[in-house]
C-alpha cells in the first residue's frame, strides 16, 4: 500500500507479506533517496511454547514442539529428541540415527518443494501464484506437485503423518518402517534425484539481480556428511567453531520493539542461517552429482546471492533425494526402534537443520524429569537481521524503482529466506514509508 | 521480476496427454471464470500454519481444487488479493490478541460459510495452557520486554467469538476430511464426518488394544476419529489431536489411567494438550486436578 505524504514524500504499506509462513510485514522508511530505516515487523502473535513446557515432561517436547511450526515439525523434534539424550546421556543406535536422517530427508524434500515451486518461483516467473504459474507451466508445476507428495509419502511412512508426525520420542521411534515398506517409495525417489537434478538447471536459468553481502555464516557441520538431523559443531565463516553444547555461550537473544520474534547475535554480531550458509560451510559433504550440479549452475563453492537461495535450495532437494534413497538401500528389518531413556537431572542443548536453517533447543531438567527451563532458538528469529540487512540494501539500490516495483523486490528479498514467521514467535507486517517526517501514515495491522 | 524464458522450461501449451487426463479439462469441460466459481479465502490467526499447509498438501487435487473454487484470499499461497465477500471462509488458528477479536467479526461478516479448521480455531490449540496459567509469567519467560506485546490472558476457539457454521478437528486436519468439507459446502449438503471414538477406527484396522497390551495410557476411547487410529498403529497411545467425541466419557477413562498406575499430574497433562481446550478435556483434566488437591488437603489433616 502507498501512502503520499504531504512533503512529498512516500509510504509504502505491505501489511500481510504472502508467500511466506505466518504473518507479517515490512516498514520500509526513504528519505530524500536515502533508505533511512528498515524493520521487519513479526505480528504473529506469541504462544508461549517455552512457557509452558516448565513443569512438562522431558518425554514431551517432541509431540509438543512439533506444533510451532506445521512446515518443519520434525525439526523440532529433532532438536529436541537430542537435547533429552544429550542431559539423560544416552547414545542411541546408529540405525536410530539413520532413520531419524531418513525421516528429515523427507521434511526437506517436502518444505524446500515448496518454496523452490509454489513459494518462490513465481517471484522470478512473474506469477502471483503457483495456481496461475500451473497454466503456463504445468510440467513444471506437475513436477513441483510430484517431488512435493514424495517428500510427504516419506513423512507419513517414517513419521506416521507428513505434519507433526507421531512416530518419534525422546529415545528414538514407536515402530522402524520395514524395508518391505521403503522399497515402495524408492521408485519416486529416485526419480526425485533425477527431476531434482534437472530442477537445478531450471531454476539456474531464472534472472538474478545482482545483490551480495558479506554475511558471517553459521552451519552446524558433520564430519561425515552434509548436515541436517544433527551435527558435532558448529561452524562459521568467521573461522569461529566449537561443539554444540557451547552454542549458548555465542548465541544471545534479545527483544526488539517492533518484532514479537526475538533477534539473535552470534558472538555480538548479525548473522545468516539456511541453505546458504550451509552450502558454503559444507560444499565438501555433498555428493559428486550435486557438486556437479552446482558447478554447472555457475554457482561457486561459496554464495553470496540471497536471490540464488532458490538454486542452493534445489541442489539441497536433489541431495535429500539421493540421501533417501542411499539411506532406503542400505536398511535391514529387526532392529529395535528405540533405546530406553531414564531421566538425569542436568542441562542439555540440540541442534538441527531445519530447511531454513539452524534450529536449537535448551532445555534443564530434575531429577525427575520435569523441565524447569526450555529455550528454543528457531532459524527465521535468528535470521531476523540478516534480513533487514537484505532490505536495507535492496531498498537503497532499488530506490529510484516505482512504489509497486520496490515493494515487489523488497518482498522478495524477504521470501528469499523462506521465513517462517510462525516458528519465530513461536510472527511478520511489511511496510515501506518515503518521507521526510519519519512517521509511518498507517500503524499497519498487528503492529 | 519477470524472467527472460528460462532455458528447460516447457512451452506453456506442451501439456501431455496423461496430464490432461488428470485435469478436469479431461472431458472438453471448460474451467468457469474466476468471477463464476465461489470465492474461498483462508485465515489465519495463532497457530503453526499446518491445517492450511494440509491444503497445499493435497498435491493430487490442488489444481482441481483451484479450478472448483476462486482462491481469492491465501496469503501462504499468493500474492492475489480479491476483495469478499467470500463464499467459503477457512480459518485457522485461535483468539489471543485484542486484535484477533476484531479481525474475526469482520470476516464473519463479509463470509457465507464459515469452517473452522484444525485443534487452534476449534478448541483453542495448545497454546489453550494459558488459560491455566498466569500470563504475566508466561510473558516474562520468553520476553525481555513483555510490555512491547500486544496479547489476552486466553486463547479461546473461533466459536467462542463469532457463530461458526462448521468445526473441522484435527491437530492437524486429515486432508481428505479437509477435501469432503470443501466438497460438501461447494455443494450445499452437510459434510460426512464420523464422530465416534479413535476407538472404532482402531477395531476396524484390526490393531492390538495399547492400553491393554502394553499400559500405555490411550485417548483413544474419548477422542474423535478422524486419523484412522494413527498413533495406536504405531504402537503408541492415542493422544487426542482429533478432540472429545460426541459424550465422551471421560470419568471411565480416567479410573482406568488411575488404574493403570498414573499419578494425577500425569493424567492432568494427559487431557492437557492440543485439546485442552475442549469443554470435555477441559473438565476432566479440571476434575483430576481438584480430586488431587483435595487429598492432599485430607493428608495434611485440619489446619
Amino acid at each position: 500500500m502507498t501512502h503520499q505524504l504531504k512533503d512529498g514524500g512516500q509510504v509504502l504499506n505491505v501489511g500481510m507479506l504472502a508467500r511466506v509462513e505466518g504473518e507479517g510485514g515490512m516498514h520500509i522508511e526513504i528519505k530524500d533517496r536515502q533508505v533511512v530505516d528498515v524493520k521487519l515487523n513479526i505480528f504473529e502473535p506469541p504462544r508461549f511454547y517455552e512457557g509452558f513446557l516448565r513443569g512438562r515432561k522431558y518425554t514431551e517436547p517432541p509431540d509438543i514442539t512439533a506444533r510451532i511450526c506445521g512446515i518443519c515439525p520434525v525439526a523440532y523434534q529433532s532438536a529436541s529428541t537430542e537435547a533429552m539424550e544429550t542431559i539423560c546421556r544416552i547414545e542411541t543406535t546408529p540405525e536410530i540415527q539413520l532413520m531419524r536422517r531418513l525421516l528429515y530427508c523427507g521434511e526437506w524434500i517436502e518444505s524446500h518443494a515448496l518454496h523452490i515451486f509454489m513459494l518462490h518461483a513465481p517471484d522470478f516467473l512473474g506469477y502471483e501464484s503457483v495456481l496461475e504459474m500451473a497454466k503456463d507451466y504445468p510440467d513444471v508445476v506437475q513436477m513441483a506437485l510430484r517431488l512435493k507428495k514424495a517428500g510427504n509419502d516419506l513423512m507419513e511412512l517414517v513419521g506416521g503423518r507428513a505434519i507433526h508426525p507421531v512416530n518419534v520420542k525422546v529415545g528414538g521411534f514407536y515402530r522402524m518402517p520395514t524395508v518391505a515398506e521403503l522399497e515402495a517409495l524408492r521408485p519416486d525417489l529416485a526419480r526425485g534425484v533425477e527431476d531434482s537434478l534437472a530442477a537445478v538447471e531450471l531454476v539456474a536459468g531464472f534472472d538474478f539481480p545482482d545483490m551480495e553481502q558479506d554475511y558471517t555464516y553459521v552451519s552446524l557441520r558433520h564430519p561425515d556428511w552434509y548436515p541436517l538431523e544433527r551435527g558435532t559443531e558448529i561452524v562459521a565463516t568467521s573461522g569461529v567453531r566449537f561443539p554444540v553444547a557451547e552454542i549458548p555461550q555465542h548465541i544471545e537473544e534479545f527483544h526488539v520493539e517492533h518484532s514479537n520474534a526475538l533477534h539473535a547475535r552470534f558472538d555480538g554480531a548479525t548473522y545468516f542461517v539456511g541453505p546458504l550458509a550451509r552450502y558454503s560451510l559444507n560444499f565438501d559433504q555433498l555428493t559428486p552429482r550435486c557438486q556437479e550440479a552446482a558447478v554447472k549452475a555457475e554457482l561457486g563453492e561459496t554464495c553470496r546471492n540471497p536471490f540464488k537461495s532458490i538454486i542452493v535450495r534445489t541442489i539441497e532437494l536433489a541431495y535429500a533425494f539421493e540421501e533417501a534413497v542411499r539411506i532406503i538401500d542400505q536398511w535391514r528389518d529387526g532392529h529395535p526402534p528405540s533405546v530406553p531413556v531414564a531421566p538425569r537431572a542436568g542441562e542439555g542443548v540440540g541442534a538441527s537443520e531445519a530447511p531454513r536453517g539452524t534450529i536449537w533447543h535448551r532445555y534443564r531438567i530434575d531429577d525427575d524429569g520435569v523441565i524447569q527451563d526450555a529455550q528454543i532458538v528457531p532459524p527465521t528469529s535468528q535470521n531476523q537481521a540478516s534480513i533487514e540487512a537484505d532490505l536495507r540494501l535492496a531498498a537503497q539500490q532499488w530506490v529510484d524503482l516505482d512504489d509497486h516495483s520496490l515493494t515487489h523486490r523488497c518482498e522478495e528479498a524477504i521470501r528469499n529466506y523462506d521465513p517462517c514467521i510462525s516458528c519465530a514467535t513461536h510472527f511478520l507486517d511489511l511496510r515501506v514509508v518515503r518521507d521526510g517526517a519519519g512517521k509511518p501514515a498507517d500503524a499497519g495491522a498487528g503492529s | 521480476m519477470t524472467a527472460t524464458a528460462p532455458h528447460g522450461l516447457a512451452e506453456p501449451h506442451g501439456v501431455t496427454e496423461e496430464q490432461a487426463q488428470t485435469h478436469s479439462h479431461a472431458h472438453g469441460e471448460e474451467v468457469p471464470p474466476a468471477s463464476a466459481r465461489p470465492k474461498l479465502a483462508v485465515w489465519k490467526f495463532a497457530s503453526c500454519d499446518g491445517c492450511q499447509l494440509s491444503l497445499l498438501n493435497c498435491e493430487d487435487e490442488l489444481l482441481s481444487i483451484a479450478e472448483a473454487v476462486h482462491i481469492a484470499y491465501f496469503p501462504e499461497a499468493t500474492r492475489a488479493v480479491v476483495e469478499g465477500p467470500y463464499a467459503l471462509s477457512l480459518v485457522e488458528g485461535s483468539i489471543t490478541t485484542p486484535d484477533d477479536v476484531r479481525r474475526i467479526h469482520e470476516i464473519r461478516a463479509q463470509s457465507g460459510v464459515l469452517v473452522t479448521i484444525g485443534a487452534c480455531a476449534t478448541a483453542g490449540g495448545i497454546q489453550a495452557l494459558r488459560n491455566w496459567a498466569d500470563v504475566d509469567e508466561y510473558r516474562s519467560v520468553v520476553y525481555a520486554h513483555p510490555e512491547y506485546l500486544r496479547t489476552l490472558d486466553t486463547s479461546t476457539p473461533i466459536a467462542s467469538h463469532v457463530d461458526v457454521d462448521y468445526e473441522l478437528r484435527g491437530c492437524p486436519v486429515d486432508k481428505k476430511q479437509l477435501i469432503e468439507v470443501l466438497a460438501a459446502f461447494l455443494n450445499g449438503r452437510k459434510p460426512r464426518i464420523p464422530t465416534y471414538s479413535v476407538c472404532v477406527e482402531c477395531k476396524l484396522k484390526g490393531n492390538v488394544c495399547v492400553p491393554v497390551a502394553t499400559g500405555q495410557p490411550c485417548l483413544g476411547p474419548v477422542t474423535q476419529a478422524g486419523c484412522g487410529a494413527l498413533c495406536p498403529s504405531y504402537g503408541r497411545g492415542c493422544y487426542g489431536c482429533f478432540g472429545p467425541q460426541d459424550s465422551a466419557n471421560t470419568e471411565s477413562l480416567t479410573r482406568q489411567l488411575v488404574e493403570l498406575g498414573m499419578p494425577a499430574d500425569d493424567i492432568v497433562r494427559v487431557y492437557r494438550t492440543f485439546n485442552a481446550g475442549a469443554p470435555a478435556f477441559a473438565a476432566a483434566s479440571d476434575a483430576v486436578a481438584a480430586d488431587a488437591r483435595d487429598r492432599a488437603a485430607q493428608e495434611r489433616g485440619p489446619e
